[in-house]
């Protein structure tokens, strides 16, 4: 039926009596297009041919030619943009009407019909899916060379302008050529990763993720676009508990547990325990430089500074001398990526040292066997009454 | 005369050696590929289960539009969403209930793309007038009111999006660039120069420390970009025909393409390759637009047949067509949770898959 619908609607076959060029499951009668009117065959009809066609209807005076309104419309508005071509267009209609009316009767009617179907295709009644329309964005890059031009003179009204040539061009052959060469060279030192393992990897993910994806498994609360009832999305609302599959979730990366606020807060928790909260802070701190506008960036640079990497800072976070002459360097062309690699390098330090041992503290086990009340702040000190490891469970505060 | 002369003759020369260099890495290149490239992905993926019949069907239909809808975007509330029309409109629509909650009149009725800020207080658009325009959304008053046009290209937008902030937009242009703008003071803080063709698409990558995002245009190739320093970081190509649609694989390790050319593909950060394509004989209209589920096993995919497929991706078969829309299927997105698939079609509507 879809087939059917779709062939129909690009004019291979099409219902004798109707302009809307759609398939229905009834007794309506179809006919087939002949092959010379087929679009396969990169038909691109103009506007005269149109004008022809119409012209031609209105000299033949049958009821069945009778033009639509859409129709009589578009042939009023052909004739006013060809009015000085109207007269050959007029000669050649005739003509056309004239080598039609030789022909007997029957092959006629269904040539007519054709010849309607196909415009039906290409000037389609109004409200009617158009297939032969193109993309806009395609259309566009048609009409580039003309358009190009007339863009450059457009006003500036809002913001700058991109530049239009690409700094490659500008840049010498040599310079492109050795730009080149070092792409293709890290390449290269990049092949050492197999497709066999990059499956692996696919599959893993899959085989953490299956139960969170709502497409596949069935949520609780339910699916709220197929409930019809909004309460999943207002789950923290009135659950006492966090569930057990979201706490699990939080062990699959940093990321996963940053991204949960309860993870987060749960994190903030333990490292203040550990009194090494300072780094979680700065790298929340470079996350909030990357999202201000460009003019608070500056000052939030040397907040940032002051506040983590100074030798007076009241903060200080440690990280290696390679990433602080690298930010100390940065510091003196300030943007908002100017801690970028000190961050990296924090990051990777939290990911190894605190995240794993909060993911083996009694606290996340607590958390996760569902013991735990969402709103309870003290739930720390619980988990200390059966702690067993010295070192991993979080000194009294 | 004679000193111009020379000082071309010099880099002519070692223009052909480096061209000579460069022809060697690339053979060298492929071969090490080639070497990589030793057990395809379906194969691996054979061990696994199918994936459960899936039962999805449209939920909701948001009717409103008088023109063909050619973009949307979720907001991160999960249930509301931007769409834009060429009736020159742009409708911000409360999903779930399918209420419409502002429709924005434009300035022109080519917009082409239109994005949800993070914050979800403001959305932008953009299209034939090569310009990105905010409007910041308020229940109280008109919004037209305080729209601001914060960049323009020197071409058509093609698409949009905040990375991670209301403060910038990212957008990709008919002019071949990409370019990163300051919200506040229409300030271009970054251009990607590199596709030889128009931009259609573009995708961040989902890391929330992520700096880099991927493009996808009509020359053809995939291009990876770091953001930081505006230059092109790793490229793909493959695809016949113009990339429509770009998107990153939710772990960030990969990105799937969809193209006029009637294939989706995946294609492998670190493997550098392809590693799937999904097709099938019977599809032979363009793709314009895809999207993974949560776990990645699902891709949608709609087409310029009306239809959305859902291929699975690990396994590389088609699993199930979805019918409803009436004309072609010009964008699709997956909600912020997951837990819906929204589609805009040129037959005016959106639907909701669930």
């Amino acid at each position: 039926m879809h087939l059917a619908h779709l062939m129909s609607a690009h004019g291979y076959f099409f219902p004798i009596d109707d302009h809307v060029l759609t398939v229905k499951n009834d007794s309506t009668f179809y006919r087939f297009q002949t092959p010379y009117f087929w679009p396969s065959n990169c038909w691109e009809p103009e506007n005269t041919d149109y004008a022809v066609y119409l012209c031609k209807r209105t000299m033949q005076n049958k009821a069945r030619l009778e033009l639509a309104d859409y129709e009589a419309e578009n042939l009023a508005r052909l004739q006013k943009m060809f009015s000085r071509k109207w007269e050959f267009i007029f000669m050649q209609a005739e003509a056309q009407s004239k080598v039609d009316k030789k022909r007997d009767k029957l092959e006629r009617k269904v040539l007519d019909s054709q010849e309607r179907a196909f415009w039906d295709v290409h000037r389609p009644m109004p409200g009617c899916v158009n297939t032969t329309e193109i993309d806009i964005k395609k259309a566009c890059r048609m009409n580039k060379p003309i358009k190009s031009t007339k863009h450059l003179q457009l006003g500036l009204a809002g913001g700058r302008i991109s530049p239009s040539v690409s700094e490659a061009d500008l840049t010498s052959p040599v310079e492109t050529l050795k730009h080149d060469i070092d792409l293709l060279k890290t390449r290269v030192d990049r092949c050492n990763f197999k497709v066999s393992k990059a499956a692996e990897s696919f599959i893993s993910y899959w085989e953490q993720y299956q139960d969170y994806d709502p497409i596949l498994i069935p949520t609780d609360p339910p699916n709220p676009w197929v409930s019809d009832c909004p309460d999943y999305w207002e789950v923290d609302k009135f659950a006492k508990e966090i569930p057990t599959k979201r706490v699990r979730r939080w062990a699959f990366s940093v990321q996963e547990l940053l991204k949960d606020p309860l993870g987060r807060e749960q994190f903030v928790k333990f490292l203040e325990k550990e009194f090494s909260g300072e780094n979680l802070m700065f790298l929340t701190a470079v996350q909030e430089l990357k999202c201000l506008p460009q003019k608070d960036v500056n000052t939030k640079v040397q907040e940032i500074w002051d506040e983590y990497l100074a030798t007076s800072a009241p903060v200080p976070v440690n990280i290696d001398s390679k990433s602080m002459n690298n930010t100390k360097k940065n510091m003196q062309n300030r943007d908002r990526w100017t801690f970028d690699a000190a961050a990296a390098h924090l990051y990777h330090l939290m990911k190894s040292d605190s995240y794993s041992r909060f993911l083996r503290s009694e606290m996340y086990k607590d958390i996760l066997s569902g013991g735990r009340k969402k709103t309870s702040v003290k739930g720390g000190i619980r988990s200390i009454v059966h702690f067993s490891k010295g070192k991993d469970a979080p000194p009294p505060s | 005369m004679t000193d111009g002369g020379l000082k071309v003759e010099q880099p002519l020369e070692s223009v052909e050696a480096l061209s000579r260099e460069a022809e060697g890495l690339k053979v060298k290149l492929e071969e090490e590929r080639q070497k990589l490239n030793d057990v395809p992905l379906t194969t691996v993926a054979a061990r696994l289960e199918p994936v459960t019949p899936l039962t999805i069907k449209t939920r909701k239909v948001l009717k409103g539009h008088q023109g063909k809808v050619l973009c949307s975007d979720w907001c991160s509330d999960k249930r509301h969403l931007v769409s834009s029309s060429q009736d020159g409109k742009m409708i911000i629509w409360d999903a779930f209930t399918t209420n419409k909650e502002h429709a924005v009149t434009m300035p022109t009725t080519w917009v082409m793309a239109c994005a949800y800020s993070p914050t979800g207080s403001m959305v932008a658009c953009g299209g034939l007038d090569n310009k990105v325009t905010v409007y910041p959304l308020s229940l109280d008053e008109d919004v037209t009111q305080k729209k601001k046009a914060v960049g323009t290209h020197t071409s058509y937008m093609s698409c949009c999006t905040f990375p991670y902030s209301d403060q910038q937009i990212l957008t990709g242009s008919g002019d071949s660039t990409c370019a990163l703008w300051d919200v506040e003071s229409g300030l271009m803080l970054q251009s990607f120069h590199g596709h030889q063709g128009d931009v259609m698409a573009l995708d961040l990558a989902p890391s929330e420390t992520g700096n880099t995002f991927v493009s996808g245009g009509c020359d053809k190739m995939a291009l990876i970009w770091d953001m930081r320093t505006g230059q092109c970081v790793q490229s793909f190509e493959g695809h016949e025909s113009d990339i429509n649609s770009v998107k990153f694989y939710p772990s960030g390790d990969a990105i799937a393409t969809g193209s006029d050319d009637a294939t989706c593909r995946l294609f492998d950060l670190r493997a550098d390759r392809e590693v799937a394509v999904y097709t099938k004989e019977s599809i032979i209209f363009g793709v314009n637009s895809v999207d993974f589920s949560v776990s990645g096993r699902l891709l949608f995919a709609g087409y310029n047949d009306y239809t959305v497929n859902v291929w699975d991706t690990l396994k590389c078969h088609r699993l199930t067509i979805l019918y409803g829309h009436e004309n072609r299927v010009s964008c699709l997105k997956m909600s912020p949770d997951g837990t819906a698939i929204s589609t805009g079609s040129w037959d005016f509507t959106l639907r909701i898959w669930s």
